[in-house]
């Protein structure tokens, strides 16, 4: 497998001396699904700009599988779909028009823009409406509006910035569907997003920047085994009035029926349990109290001095 | 971009351009004609039957051609600026951005575009003259180049204003203190020989002068300047205007940040 993504030493620069980019280096394999996260402010969407060439560099190379942006530009777009961050298409336009336009920017004939936007708006529930000017649809359907216009000249690289920012559950999870099975098919997809839910259950691999600055480029796997600690919520049967008597572990009581422990990395869990069954407490059930990844994301990005 | 896909992503702007002016025709193509309709019965017929002749002409003959032309220069410059802008300003202009277009076929989609309306209005002001003047093109062939080429001409500065502009005031701003003084001081209602010598001499550093007299030699086969000179001079404004657009693309200023 190459490289869908090769940057090696971009910065930017702004105008007023901000340096966004330090000098990234970062690789994307073909076919993986990829997260980017970072505070904000932190260099996501300046980098996603420069590969797509709304943001000019002010150092570093960038290749779209294998293809440089600065020498093959052409055949860099040709590979690359993007989903920004802020709606960025005509809104008196419909969409059906908005993505046989796109097509036609990327110079594929009319009738299989057609034949490709059908069946996309039909898949990403817009079909119906195809004709209704952009301004009257939701932002729900707006974000797949942009995912439809992304995908129209079938890219091998599709870049989202927070496709899902705003989107209720129910939709967020159809759209993890839809994006699981174009990477499936073979589309490799790189996701900047806030909900580090979303990382960790779609992705493979992560990079996580701040200040302009890579800080951690690895697995979601192995970074989520450099986890320490985990919180466990345990819901009780019996209201508690105090928490349990849990040597070893740190335990307190959330709500009447609920207690939280903090469990170290290799501890187990047994000695709770009995613990709890000597002192009469019944466990209903138990879960995981936060996103792990997003304890990580949190400590890696306050070693980093906080948001940017 | 093979050179088919490039003929692909041109036919898209110019469809863009075209359907967009369509769709709004009552702000685009309407008003133009209802403007230039109140020009001939207010200069032409009212005004006009008793101001005589003018270049051997009757004065609504004379007024009609630099009328047309006046519509084409607004509607030319003003579909360029409006939609560039306003893609600028909805960032919808990104989307041929991230694409493979190269930067070329950009310029030339917008500016036919602008020309496409251009045409559009000064073929619509035309027809409406017919109902008031007879016109009896003297030669189709100036008459049609000059046309065109004014029109690129004004598509282009349109372009190069929208790329500028920060806002929908900085749109205007060309129009109504450049545009429009130099319309009317370019010989549309009347023949620079009658103005006295200083002042024939200034109205030669008015480049739409040129213009407006090239139509109406078209049409009427009198003119107060040199033919051919006028068409190098637009020549020449269309190839620096272009070298401009290229070099505002290329180098991203105010569309890439």
């Amino acid at each position: 497998m190459g490289k869908a993504l090769d940057i090696k030493g971009l910065q930017k620069v702004y105008g007023n001396d901000f340096q966004a980019l330090k000098g990234i280096d970062l690789s994307v394999e073909e076919g993986d699904f990829f997260a980017l996260l970072g505070p904000n402010g932190a260099g996501k969407s300046t980098t996603i700009g420069v590969i797509c060439s709304l943001v000019k560099k002010t150092a570093g190379r960038v290749s779209v599988f294998g293809h440089d942006i600065d020498q093959d530009f052409s055949l860099a777009k040709q590979e690359l779909g993007i989903v920004p961050q802020e709606f960025n298409f005509s809104q008196f336009e419909t969409p059906w028009r908005i993505v046989l336009n796109q097509a036609g920017y990327y110079g594929m004939p009319r009738e299989l823009a057609k034949e490709r936007a059908e069946e996309y708006l039909r898949k990403l529930g817009l079909w119906e409406k195809r004709n209704d000017q952009a301004r009257m649809l939701s932002g729900g359907m707006k974000r797949r509006l942009m995912i439809v216009r992304a995908l129209i000249h079938k890219p091998r690289l599709l870049i989202l910035d927070e496709p899902t920012a705003g989107v209720d559950i129910e939709l967020r999870r159809s759209m993890w569907e839809f994006l699981k099975e174009i990477n499936e098919a073979g589309t490799t997809i790189i996701l900047t997003t806030h909900y580090l839910e979303e990382a960790e259950s779609l992705c493979r691999n992560i990079a996580i920047i701040n200040h302009g600055e890579i800080v951690e480029n690895t697995s979601v796997k192995a970074l989520l085994k450099t986890l320490n600690k985990e919180h466990f919520v345990l819901d009780t049967k019996e209201a508690l009035t105090q928490p349990p008597e849990l040597n070893g572990y740190h335990c307190q009581l959330i709500e009447d029926h609920s207690i939280e422990i903090e469990v170290e990395k290799g501890q187990s869990l047994n000695p709770v349990f009995l613990a709890l069954q000597e002192q009469g407490v019944e466990v209903l059930s138990m879960r995981n109290k936060a996103n792990r990844l997003e304890e990580l994301f949190v400590s890696m990005v306050s070693k980093n001095g906080g948001e940017g | 971009m093979t050179l088919q896909q490039q003929w692909v992503a041109l036919q898209t702007i110019l469809n863009k351009e075209i359907h967009r002016f369509s769709r709004i025709w009552v702000q685009t193509l309407l008003p133009p004609v209802i403007t230039m309709s109140l020009y001939f019965v207010i200069f032409g017929t009212l005004i006009g039957s008793r101001i005589g002749e003018m270049g051997g002409f009757s004065y609504m003959e004379f007024v009609v051609p630099g009328l047309i032309m006046m519509s084409v220069i607004t509607n030319s410059y003003s579909n360029v600026v409006s939609s560039f802008y306003s893609a600028k300003f909805q960032h919808s202009i990104e989307e041929i951005l991230v694409s493979p277009t190269p930067n070329y076929i950009i310029l030339i989609g917008y500016v036919l575009g602008g020309v496409a309306r251009g045409l559009a209005v000064g073929f619509l002001v035309t027809l409406m003259s017919l109902l008031f003047t007879k016109l009896q093109v003297q030669n189709l062939a100036i008459t049609i180049a000059i046309v065109f080429l004014t029109s690129v001409l004004f598509s282009l500065m349109g372009f190069i204003n929208a790329v500028f502009a920060n806002s929908f005031d900085d749109i205007s701003i060309v129009p109504t203190f450049i545009l429009t003084p130099l319309t009317y001081l370019g010989g549309v209602f009347y023949s620079i020989s009658l103005l006295p010598e200083f002042w024939q001499g200034v109205s030669l550093l008015n480049p739409i002068l040129y213009m407006v007299n090239v139509f109406r030699y078209g049409i009427l086969g009198v003119t107060d300047i040199q033919v051919h000179y006028a068409f190098m001079g637009v020549m020449a404004f269309i190839v620096v205007l272009a070298t401009i657009s290229m070099y505002l693309l290329e180098s991203g200023k105010r569309l890439r940040s």
